[in-house]
């Protein structure tokens, strides 16, 4: 028995105790509030000072994906790769589209598709996948929605290069000077990205059939995005010019997946490999026109970020009930 | 008094316990209108204050909400009404290792977890050789968690927790893990945080633990504060609530039996239900002189137990039993009137057989008594109750331990002559 005889006495009073605190109860405290309703404010803020937080769980993220595999982050170029050449062999020599170096147009397009499908998709599981700590740990749990959209950014990163590497092999080149447009595209896109996940990951630990469900829209929706076929030439001509394109023009991947051709691709006018005139792909709008899309985008995302905060909180307190 | 660390105000926490709930979307709307659900109120309104540089321990036993308390401090759990202020950085120990990822290294899993607590990368870089070294796990810093013996895992999560500087510590039953000596190495750095002024919020499922550590503590009934204040004062509140459980289990179990025996169970069991024992235990009370002034005795004093009784008939060779447990639950004495040579029959009406001690050497601490009678021959017990009766000890000396001998030191130097000789 090692107890010490003052510390369990009855009669001693506590303020008797030998106790002297040495300093520490001087030193800056934050307060931290715990309860039903945390107002949106409250959490941007906690998100915000667990940034540190954030990038070592995507660290954690990458290191475990890829924990006991030879190849590491390499798979992580491969798969993109893989649906790179069956595209490109699809539709560039089966189903001739005429597009000049389609590998390119098609990778610009896709690289902001996977980086946005890709985080949302794996956001979505991330609260349920890791129960775990979300049992036991308090942190901001947006954090780790959030942190699946990093993760995507890590692999956006590394095909990024893998972009690179083609443009020099087949000697094209972007539009340098549009090239900052590719800022606010980004942006848009991870904030959206970020808001879909945060609302998504939450929903889905109530209703699990969320995981699945959004891999079906996934896939709807990657066709609905001119990533395959041009916007121009295709959509614009069968839609016509009013309402439907304008209908078409609201799925916010759209004027990302254009910026990003019209950057990266750089020729919004071609001469089919096919033969034959000269055709429109990409839209002949002005950077400007570019710019305010993707503001726009950055915009609404915004307000979708804080709309999927607003969500996020109303659920939350059920989580470690429902894991 | 110093500023408030932690302030639960008024918090309540409802669990919906719902019967085959479907959490498909098919399943939610066939059975849209069909919720069937109960409501359990793990928290009731509760509300205290933990005091800045306070150690409050936290009593009560499984399903009493404590650990949903604690959740709720940590703020892993939010409340459903009421709201629980925490000023300071808070390192909460809910379940040792908690939060590790078993595919990644313990170095890794220092930092995530750091992370999650709230250090920067520098920060856990300053700690990071304490905490390997506080958890001995050198050798295996580089191994995957998921290759950890239990211990090890253990061991790192307090290292962690406790190496991050938190202003707050929740500890939650997680000293009952762990060898002994890391537990006493736990329990080391606990104190020292205590004298560093840092508040500790303590939940353990040993009382004395909770007694020996803990400045105040509250206890905790089906989510209801029921009591707080000293630690002597909330393990005696704790020890009822505890003891009026078990009655109604006996009741239950009693009822159980009389309908067995109604079944037409002939067989005779020792246990007999309390209203066909012929004789029970009555009142046991523990005199000492002074009894009537203080709630607790002083160490050295004699004490004496009663263990009163009540027959409906004659009983020939009744055996008395006592048994004493000491703070930490030991058994320190075991005996009966048959062992101290005391042989007599009981006839039916009251009375009391009285245990004396001329001296209690034991130090401080509460001492919980159970009392028995049984049937001298026959072994049958007829009746048994475990803490029957409770005393607080109180040492005034200065030394620690566990028995108060008679004890006395004495110098003497060696002579330098004989020294020289020899």
């Amino acid at each position: 028995m090692t107890t010490d005889a003052a510390a369990s006495s009855l009669s001693v009073p506590d303020d008797e105790r030998p106790r002297a605190p040495r300093g520490v109860n001087d030193r800056p405290k934050v307060t931290r509030v715990v309860s039903a309703q945390v107002s949106v404010g409250a959490r941007i803020s906690e998100i915000w000072r667990s940034r540190e937080l954030l990038v070592n769980l995507v660290r954690t993220e990458i290191k475990v994906k890829y924990k006991n595999s030879a190849l590491g982050l390499v798979w992580s170029m491969i798969s993109p790769a893989m649906t790179l050449a069956i595209f490109w062999l699809v539709f560039g020599f089966i189903l001739k589209n005429g597009i000049p170096n389609f590998v390119i147009f098609l990778f610009s397009g896709l690289l902001f598709w996977n980086f946005f499908q890709g985080g949302v998709q794996s956001a979505t599981g991330v609260i349920v996948g890791r129960a775990g700590i979300v049992k036991k740990v308090a942190f901001p749990r947006e954090i780790l929605a959030i942190s699946s959209m990093g993760t995507s950014a890590v692999f956006l990163f590394f095909q990024t290069i893998v972009l690179i590497l083609f443009m020099a092999v087949l000697q094209t080149a972007p539009d340098w000077s549009l090239l900052p447009l590719l800022i606010p595209a980004l942006l848009a896109t991870t904030v959206l990205g970020v808001a879909f996940g945060i609302a998504l990951s939450a929903w889905n630990v109530h209703l699990r059939d969320m995981q699945h469900l959004i891999e079906v829209v996934m896939t709807a929706w990657f066709w609905a995005c001119p990533i395959v076929y041009s916007f121009w030439n295709t959509v614009h001509k069968t839609l016509g010019p009013k309402h439907l394109t304008f209908l078409y023009l609201l799925n916010p991947m759209t004027p990302i997946i254009l910026t990003s051709q019209r950057v990266l691709y750089a020729h919004p006018v071609i001469q089919p490999t096919t033969g034959g005139p000269p055709v429109q792909i990409l839209p002949p709008w002005s950077a400007w026109t570019y710019l305010g899309m993707d503001m726009a985008l950055l915009v609404v995302g915004i307000g979708l970020f804080f709309v999927a905060l607003w969500i996020f909180g109303r659920l939350e307190g059920n989580f470690a009930e429902e894991l | 008094m110093a500023e408030v660390a932690v302030s639960i105000e008024d918090v309540s926490k409802r669990f919906r316990l719902y019967h085959e709930r479907g959490t498909s979307l098919k399943e939610r709307l066939v059975n849209r209108k069909d919720v069937r659900y109960t409501d359990l109120w793990a928290l009731d309104h509760v509300s205290f204050e933990v005091a800045e540089g306070e150690t409050v321990g936290i009593l009560g036993h499984n399903g009493s909400g404590k650990s949903t308390l604690l959740k709720c401090v940590c703020g892993v759990l939010q409340p459903t009404s009421g709201q629980v202020v925490v000023r300071g950085k808070l390192a909460g120990l809910l379940e040792l290792g908690a939060g590790f990822q078993a595919e990644l290294s313990g170095r890794d899993n220092i930092y995530l977890n750091g992370s999650m607590l709230g250090l920067s990368k520098a920060e856990v870089d300053e700690v990071y050789e304490d905490i390997v070294e506080f958890a001995e796990l050198e050798q295996f810093i580089d191994n995957q968690v998921k290759f950890y013996s239990s211990g090890m895992y253990v061991r790192l999560g307090f290292a962690v927790a406790v190496n991050v500087d938190p202003d707050i510590l929740v500890i939650d039953e997680v000293l009952a893990v762990g060898d002994e000596r890391f537990q006493r190495k736990c329990l080391d750095r606990i104190r020292q945080f205590q004298e560093m002024g840092r508040t500790i919020i303590f939940v353990s499922h040993s009382p004395d633990q909770v007694r020996s550590v803990c400045d105040r503590a509250v206890v905790l009934n089906e989510g209801v504060l029921i009591g707080m204040g000293s630690p002597g004062e909330a393990v005696r509140t704790f020890r009822e609530s505890l003891l009026e459980a078990d009655e109604a289990e006996i009741a239950e179990q009693d009822a159980n039996t009389v309908a067995a025996e109604e079944a037409g169970d002939d067989e005779v069991t020792a246990e007999l239900p309390p209203h066909e024992r012929p004789i029970r235990i009555g009142e046991v009370s523990v005199h000492y002189p002074g009894d009537d002034e203080r709630p607790y005795l002083e160490s050295r004093q004699p004490v004496q137990i009663h263990v009163g009784y009540v027959a409906t008939e004659p009983i020939d060779g009744a055996l008395f039993a006592l048994e004493i447990y000491g703070p930490r639950g030991g058994l320190l004495v075991k005996t009966d009137t048959d062992i101290l040579g005391e042989h007599f029959d009981v006839e039916a009406g009251e009375g009391e057989v009285i245990f004396s001690f001329d001296s209690w050497t034991f130090m401080d601490g509460a001492y919980t008594a159970a009392a028995g009678i049984r049937s001298r021959l026959g072994g049958m017990t007829y009746d048994w109750r475990e803490g029957a009766a409770q005393f607080e000890v109180l040492y005034q000396g200065r030394a620690s331990g566990l028995v108060n001998l008679p004890l006395e030191a004495m110098h003497r130097a060696k002579d330098i002559d004989q020294k020289e000789l020899t």
